[in-house]
């Protein structure tokens, strides 16, 4: 090994140390993923942190690590002893606690929480302003009344959500684990929150794992189990753990009393599901341990009758609930761009603060003189007879005080209750995408998820959607559709429609019937060829072919209970979809897996049970591209069986053989792929005695091997696996999604570009491109695939000088590519790979990627690195303005689904890795459609409206204030009561907005998908930006201007007192912002009008409350003024003045300059639009129905 | 808030997976399919709309312009007549000195005739009423109650005597009521002031307790204005109750009585008034005027002028739009003129 290891690379050395740590092949969906993400880090492109980490568990450094371990860093358990583990770190219990708070700690840690955010700061630092005396502007209680109803709101949500996890915890930390009992040696109901870390736990199948726990011994003789991790990653597919031989041999309990000898060192907790780096002392044996000798909380175990184990770590110690840190937190666009007003806002709430304080000066210098006398005023206090002055200090403080006085009064400038509306709003709006019967997926029972709260509306501007492609375009089911076998094709049964059942392969096994899960249809002559007893030689190479696919895999075979009770199902259970695919299709033709030990396999070959022995097995590598099994058959010979990718079988085949059977299976190949399909070579020898020797003690020597196992394992593979006879290729079918291609169409009618981001290679990448409509025979691709930095450099230069050339063709192809009616004009493709992106993304080609890219259609980015498909989001991200989205359902993905603006899921069989790190998670791809263009427009109009309404309403409301004081000598008196001036905009106005928020819809649904071109309004930021904002403001001056002056100059010199005119004027605003809202309701529901009228009579009702109260000034000063009929007339005038420059513009605008989205409404209410036309043609598409 | 995922339906057996479908049941109101109105503003709306308000608010501006013209008002300017000619370099203190003699008389020419009953106010300018100091400075439980004639919160610097008993009524606002007094005559003969029913009876009911009696009041080092009778109840002390009503305005009227007869046209009315309060200290100006009132209150041609202006506006505006329609017409909902449509080459 030494000399040896001295030519490779360390990074080769990593590579080859992930592969020995799995004992089984860690084969097909799973090695694709792996084998892109480790041929990019052998180009120097960044590990990810679990390959980095596994790296440590090398063999050679095992020394090194053992005595890292020693130190500090490593736990010690004894196993059996809970008492006795590692003194220095107490370890938690076994229960968990996902719920924050505590009954005591809930108050003063929610507030903690709240007052986070730093307007709340500002609104808290205005109430303890107002307790001063001196600039106590409200009463005490109704100042701190708003944000005390804030807080309360989100506290009762907080409280509420934190019972409902209090509860879960409950319930988890309830249930039972059966413990050993050291005394006893008996195994002991425990409950889970009561195991320790050290105890030995036994689990019974299908039962859940209490705890992070090593094997010890399982039930199968060999130390296998197998455990079921959909909760922790969501591969529903079982893997296997194994137990150590040495602890198998005697596993604790009744007859092996524990003995004290046993000590595990292990890492300290960290969140790395995919990583355990420890070793274990028995009997003075060091034995190591790695990932596949731990089982982990929240898996299943599966097909296995026990295990027992010690547990490692307990609790919120647990890889698992280190893993739940929960969504990721993102700020919304919208919310960023309204800081930018809020700011703006700020700075005129301080010049009207300024004004006032300047003003108070000014009038203060030159009335100084007159306020001695002054009634009103009295600068001194007579009472005492002697000469001091009452509450006055001098201008400049007057001034000052003056000026925090306007910001109490003022300070709702910033709208307080906008922060809990926009919560309330996206509440209601989520309740609406979750119960979306349009996003609920069927097949996997799934509902639409919102896991972040706050980012609803990005879904209304999004402009680049990173798709990955397993699993999200494509369904990530694989189904066998042809075979080529000695280089004839037989795919007849994907062009035969028929399958009656007949090709269902039943087997009669005692009473019981077994059949698999699923079946294939089958070419009838293929089936006609294999059932001719394998005369020929053309059948019995199909024979062996089948074969070949039933036992080189490493499927686990799991019978399955149905209703009937005759019947079983085999289910076929492995971690590769291709083979799953190859194993149901063998069983389809009569080569039915059966049953799987780690010794053998049992096959059903045509009615007939076979029990071969499985005498080694070489895993899949990125370096072979290929497995192989050897097994002896009943008959006593030993067959290698190999299978792989072609370029790697076809090095490896015997050249005597004749040459036109291979180029006619390389024919069928070319013509597999091109239709999209997968495609496998399975090749075969027979190995002579003295070949099987002389590989066995090979495979054992390299098996014992304490160092660089990987490396001499895959020695041995290679030097086994040559001279192959081809049997022939297998072609599967990576069905698409549903609606792909219409959703895709949809979404660049819609001005998105989809980027299509997959490990796949090139090929493949291509083909699924074609079959999903991204990529049109009119397309002129531009393909990257560069092994040198400088390739790359010339190859982006000539993408740049090509789309100069279109550019000179057609006047804008940014424009045309935006606008997506570029049927006419050229459209480019960009097709790059993950090694090129390498040379790329950390060079300064970077900005030459960004802008061929940019300028071509689609994009397609094939056998990229998980943490690459990050860095093309990131791309797009630091360079535009555009809001980007990413989508995927794997754990490759999670990445990039953190990194773009939003992050969206699928909730498929692949499951939870990439849900849990979302911010949605759906069940299928085309449901970004409704999504979008749906929810995401909705979204986005209402919270782009809701928020400049409330900026609009609060401004009104204190540029009335602001003009009032201008008539009180500058002093903050307010006319209105300040009950009313709080409750403004919790009450009177708050429920309209947020019912508006929720339920209005400028465009109903089927237009909206009808036309997905709409989307673009809010690509553009057309309902919410500065101009918009300024203009509302205009609005809100005018009206303001309107509401105050009309009652002033109608009620100048009168007897009018200051209660009535406060009341007139609080009404008046009320009606008037209220009618504002409803001028640009877009559809009136029975809710919309109880919230909009209903506000006006619950301000009338609150206004005559306050003025029936006597301890007020204002006693009974409404009752007085409705009772005068200036006061209507007042009120009218002012209504119909402040809507005038409103309405007119508005109608005006519509008429005259008529946005897309108004255009829509006119034909949504003129024209009724053909439900029949606009349905989406949601009927499977198919690439092999071509 | 939202599932974040339950692990119960893994746990369970498949085929009571199959039977707990999460699947959303339907009902118009999640799948956002309410009936609902669409408004849209179509040019016959826009047009009717704008017709609808000139032909509502020109006859109400009209018919507001009438009243307000109707209304009889006479207003006389006193403060600076009122003070004898060797006073007016100092008028403060002549107002402050209590041994000048403050009475004043003047006469003026009824304009139009002016019927029952014709209200008398007086009118003060620049006097801040709503003055932030001024305003709070009262306390309206020592007002109600007796009980609570201790109760002198936010009455500094008017709250207590320099030995600590409570000033009823107490506060800035009471310790400066207005003391000037009015009185009209024709030819030698009296005209009777009624004094009675010039407060709000609310007021007088609930606000202004019938058992609390002035106490203490204006005994401090400076008088702000009247004296109250310490036999009389609050709320009987209208001229306070109407005081206390604080205006909204720094030029405000007070109603000060009602003179129960018709004045004739060209009548000659002398008034005799007692020139008390002090103004001057604040350029402060008083006004005394009678005036007759209509449905509209008082003499103010603004709101008729409002609603001429805004009626005539909308007329203006239908007016425009109906050319606006005529001169370029657009099909509502015409998909042309969707921005794709309109120009397939991009914008």
């Amino acid at each position: 090994m030494a000399g040896d290891g001295l030519t490779i690379s360390r990074e080769e050395e990593e590579e080859e140390e992930e592969r020995s740590l799995a004992p089984l092949p860690s084969s097909g969906r799973h090695h694709r993923r792996k084998s892109s993400a480790s041929a990019a880090s052998r180009d120097g492109f960044p590990n990810p942190a679990h390959v980095r980490h596994l790296s440590r568990t090398e063999t050679e450094r095992l020394a090194s690590s053992q005595r890292e371990l020693a130190d500090s860093n490593s736990r010690i358990v004894f196993i059996g002893d809970p008492g006795g583990s590692d003194p220095r770190f107490e370890t938690p219990r076994n229960s968990i606690r996902t719920a924050k708070y505590s009954p005591i700690t809930f108050l003063p840690r929610n507030l903690f929480e709240q007052f986070r955010r730093l307007s709340y700061i500002y609104f808290l630092a205005i109430v303890i302003l107002n307790q001063l005396p001196q600039l106590a502007v409200f009463g005490r209680g109704a100042s701190a009344l708003p944000l005390a109803f804030v807080l309360l709101v989100t506290a009762v949500k907080d409280a509420y959500e934190d019972w409902r996890r209090h509860r879960s915890d409950r319930i988890e930390n309830n249930r039972a684990a059966s413990v050993l009992d050291p005394q006893s040696g008996r195994f002991l109901s425990k409950r889970w929150k009561e195991v320790r870390v050290g105890e030995v736990l036994k689990v019974l199948a299908n039962e859940s794992i209490p705890c992070d726990m090593v094997l010890l011994a399982t039930s199968d003789p060999t130390g296998v189990a197998y455990i079921q991790t959909i909760n922790l990653d969501g591969e529903s597919n079982l893997k296997t753990r194994y137990a150590k031989q040495e602890t198998m041999s005697r596993p604790p309990g009744e007859d092996h009393p524990v003995d004290s000898a046993g000590v595990i060192r292990c890492e300290q907790p960290n969140r790395n599901i995919y990583g355990f780096l420890g070793n274990m002392e028995v009997d003075g044996k060091r034995v190591s341990l790695g990932p596949a000798n731990i089982i982990l909380r929240g898996c299943e175990l599966k097909n296995t009758a026990w295990v027992i184990g010690v547990a490692v770590y307990t609790g919120s110690e647990t890889k698992v609930m280190l893993n739940s840190s929960g969504a990721p937190s993102k700020r919304s666009r919208l919310e960023t761009r309204m800081n930018r007003e809020t700011l703006l806002l700020s700075a005129i709430l301080i010049a009207l603060c300024s004004v006032v304080a300047i003003c108070n000066g000014i009038w203060l210098g030159n009335h100084s003189d007159d306020l001695e006398l002054a009634q009103f005023f009295r600068k001194r206090d007579y009472s005492d007879g002697d000469d001091k002055k009452y509450n006055y200090s001098g201008i400049g403080t007057q001034v000052f005080f003056a000026f925090l006085m306007s910001v109490i009064v003022f300070q709702i400038m910033i709208p307080i209750s906008l922060y809990i509306s926009m919560e309330l709003v996206r509440l209601g709006q989520a309740y609406f995408m979750v119960r979306d019967a349009n996003l609920y997926d069927e097949s996997s029972n799934s509902r639409f998820q919102c896991r972040a709260l706050n980012i609803n509306e990005d879904l209304g501007q999004i402009k680049y959607v990173f798709s990955d492609k397993t699993g999200t375009l494509t369904e990530n089911k694989m189904e066998f559709q042809c075979a080529s076998i000695r280089g004839v094709d037989y795919s007849g049964g994907r062009v035969s429609s028929r399958d009656n059942g007949e090709a269902h392969y039943i087997l009669a096994a005692g009473k019981q019937i077994l059949k698999p899960k699923m079946s294939v249809k089958t070419d009838p002559e293929l089936v006609r060829l294999l059932k001719n007893k394998g005369d020929t030689e053309q059948g019995k190479r199909a024979r062996e072919f089948f074969l070949a696919l039933a036992c080189c895999n490493t499927i686990v075979p799991l019978v399955v209970d149905t209703s009937d009770p005759k019947q079983k199902l085999i289910d076929y259970q492995g971690e590769s979809p291709d083979e799953q695919a190859l194993a149901y299709a063998a069983a389809s033709y009569g080569f039915v897996l059966i049953e799987r030990t780690s010794g053998h396999i049992i096959i059903d070959v045509l009615g007939n049970r076979q029990r071969y022995d499985v005498l080694g097995l070489h895993e899949f590598d990125s370096d072979r591209k290929r497995m192989s099994v050897i097994v002896c058959g009943p008959d006593k010979t030993i067959n290698l069986f190999v299978k792989g990718a072609d370029n790697s079988m076809f090095g490896i085949i015997q050249n005597k053989v004749d040459l036109s059977m291979i180029d006619a299976t390389k024919a069928n190949l070319h013509a597999y792929s091109s239709l999209g399909l997968r495609t496998l070579v399975v090749g075969m020898r027979e190995l002579s005695r003295k070949e099987f020797e002389e590989w066995q003690s090979a495979y054992e020597n390299a098996n014992t091997s304490l160092m660089g196992r990987g490396k001499l394992l895959r020695a041995v593979a290679s030097n086994v696996e040559r001279e192959l006879h081809i049997l022939g290729a297998s072609g599967i079918e990576d069905k698409l999604q549903e609606g792909v291609p219409e959703a895709i169409e949809s979404m660049r009618q819609a001005g998105i570009k989809v980027w299509v981001l997959t490990g796949d290679k090139q090929e493949t990448a291509i083909s699924i491109g074609f079959s999903c409509k991204l990529l049109t025979e009119a397309m002129t691709q531009i393909v990257i695939n560069c092994n040198s930095e400088e390739s790359c450099r010339n190859k982006l230069q000539d993408a740049v000088a090509m789309y100069r050339k279109f550019a000179v063709i057609s006047p804008d192809p940014f424009e045309n590519a935006l606008t997506g009616t570029g049927s006419t004009k050229v459209s480019m493709a960009l097709i790059i790979d993950g090694i090129s992106l390498v040379y790329i993304l950390k060079t300064k080609l970077e900005e030459e990627l960004f802008k061929v890219a940019t300028a071509c259609d689609v994009v397609l980015c094939c056998r990229v690195a998980p943490l690459q498909k990050a860095g093309i989001v990131s791309l797009i991200k630091s360079r535009t303005d555009d809001m980007t989205l990413a989508i995927g359902d794997g754990a490759n993905d999670v990445s990039m689904i953190q990194t773009a603006d939003v992050g969206i899921g699928i909730s498929g069989q692949e499951g939870r890795q990439a849900v849990m790190a979302s911010d949605f998670a759906m069940g299928q791809f085309r449901f970004l459609v409704p999504l979008l263009l749906v929810h995401g427009h909705w979204n986005y109009q209402r919270m782009a409206y809701m928020i400049l309404y409330n900026f609009y309403r609060n401004a009104v409301f204190v540029f009335i204030l602001f003009w009032y004081v201008l008539y009180t000598a500058y002093t903050l008196t307010t006319a209105i009561t300040e009950w009313s001036t709080v409750l403004y905009s919790i009450v009177y106005t708050a429920l309209p907005t947020i019912v508006v928020g929720v339920l209005d819809k400028d465009l109903s649904r089927k237009t909206l998908m009808k036309y997905p071109q709409l989307y673009r309004s809010g690509q553009r930021d057309e309902r919410y930006n500065l101009k918009l904002f300024t203009l509302t403001m205009m609005d809100a001056v005018w009206q303001s201007v309107a509401t105050f002056y009309i009652p002033y100059l109608a009620y100048r010199q009168s007897t009018v007192d200051v209660s009535s005119l406060g009341d007139l004027w609080i009404l008046a605003v009320v009606i008037l912002v209220n009618i504002h809202l409803a001028t640009d309701v877009f559809r009136w529901y029975w809710i919309t009008h109880v919230a909009v009228w209903g506000c006006i009579g619950a301000t009338l009702i609150c206004v005559i409350i306050i003025d029936c109260i006597w301890t007020l000034p204002g006693y009974w000063a409404i009752f007085k003024i409705m009772g005068t009929g200036l006061f209507w007339l007042c009120l009218l005038g002012v209504i119909v003045a402040g809507m005038l420059p409103h309405f007119s513009v508005k109608a005006l605008k519509e008429y005259l300059m008529p946005s897309d989205i108004q255009i829509a409404r006119e034909m949504d209410k003129f024209r009724r639009i053909n439900a029949a036309t606009m349905e989406i043609q949601m009927n499977r598409f198919s690439m092999l129905q071509l | 808030m939202i599932p974040t995922g339950d692990s119960t339906p893994e746990t369970d057996g498949a085929t009571e997976r199959r039977k707990k479908s999460k699947k959303p049941n339907y009902s118009r109101f999640t799948q956002q399919e309410l009936p609902a109105c669409k408004p849209l503003l179509t040019p016959t709306i826009v047009i009717s709309t704008f017709i609808l308000i000139g032909v509502l608010f020109i006859p109400i501006g009209l018919a507001s312009l009438s009243a307000s013209g109707n209304v009889v008002e006479i207003v006389y300017r006193y403060d600076i007549d009122c003070i004898p000619q060797q006073s007016q370099d100092d008028k403060l203190a002549f107002i402050q000195s209590s041994v000048t003699n403050k009475t004043c008389t003047t006469t003026f020419n009824v304009p139009k005739n002016m019927k029952a009953p014709v209200h008398i106010y007086y009118e003060l300018d620049n006097f801040y009423q709503n003055h932030r100091r001024y305003v709070k400075s009262r306390n309206d439980k020592q007002l109600r109650s007796k009980a609570y004639e201790l109760e002198t919160t936010n009455c500094a610097p008017e709250a207590t005597t320099p030995d600590g008993s409570p000033i009823v009524p107490c506060g800035l606002i009471a310790w400066s009521l207005f003391n000037d007094t009015y009185s009209f005559a024709t030819q030698s003969k009296v005209i009777e002031v009624n004094k009675k029913n010039i407060a709000w009876q609310s007021d007088k009911d609930h606000k202004f307790g019938s058992d609390v009696y002035p106490k203490n009041f204006q005994q401090g080092g400076l008088i702000g204005g009247a004296k109250l009778n310490e036999s009389i109840p609050l709320s009987e002390q209208e001229d306070l109750i109407v005081w206390m009503r604080t205006a909204a305005l720094p030029q405000f009227r007070k109603l000060y009585g009602r003179i129960e007869r018709d004045l004739a046209a060209n009548e000659q009315i002398s008034v005799t008034i007692e020139n008390n309060y002090n103004t001057y200290s604040f350029e402060g100006e008083k006004r005394l005027v009678l005036s007759t009132t209509s449905w509209i209150g008082g003499k103010n041609g603004f709101l008729g002028v409002a609603y001429l202006t805004i009626g005539s506006l909308c007329i203006f505006l239908a007016v425009a739009f109906i050319v606006l329609y005529l001169l370029k017409p657009r099909t509502l909902g015409d998909p042309s003129y969707l921005s794709w449509n309109r120009n397939p080459d991009g914008h």
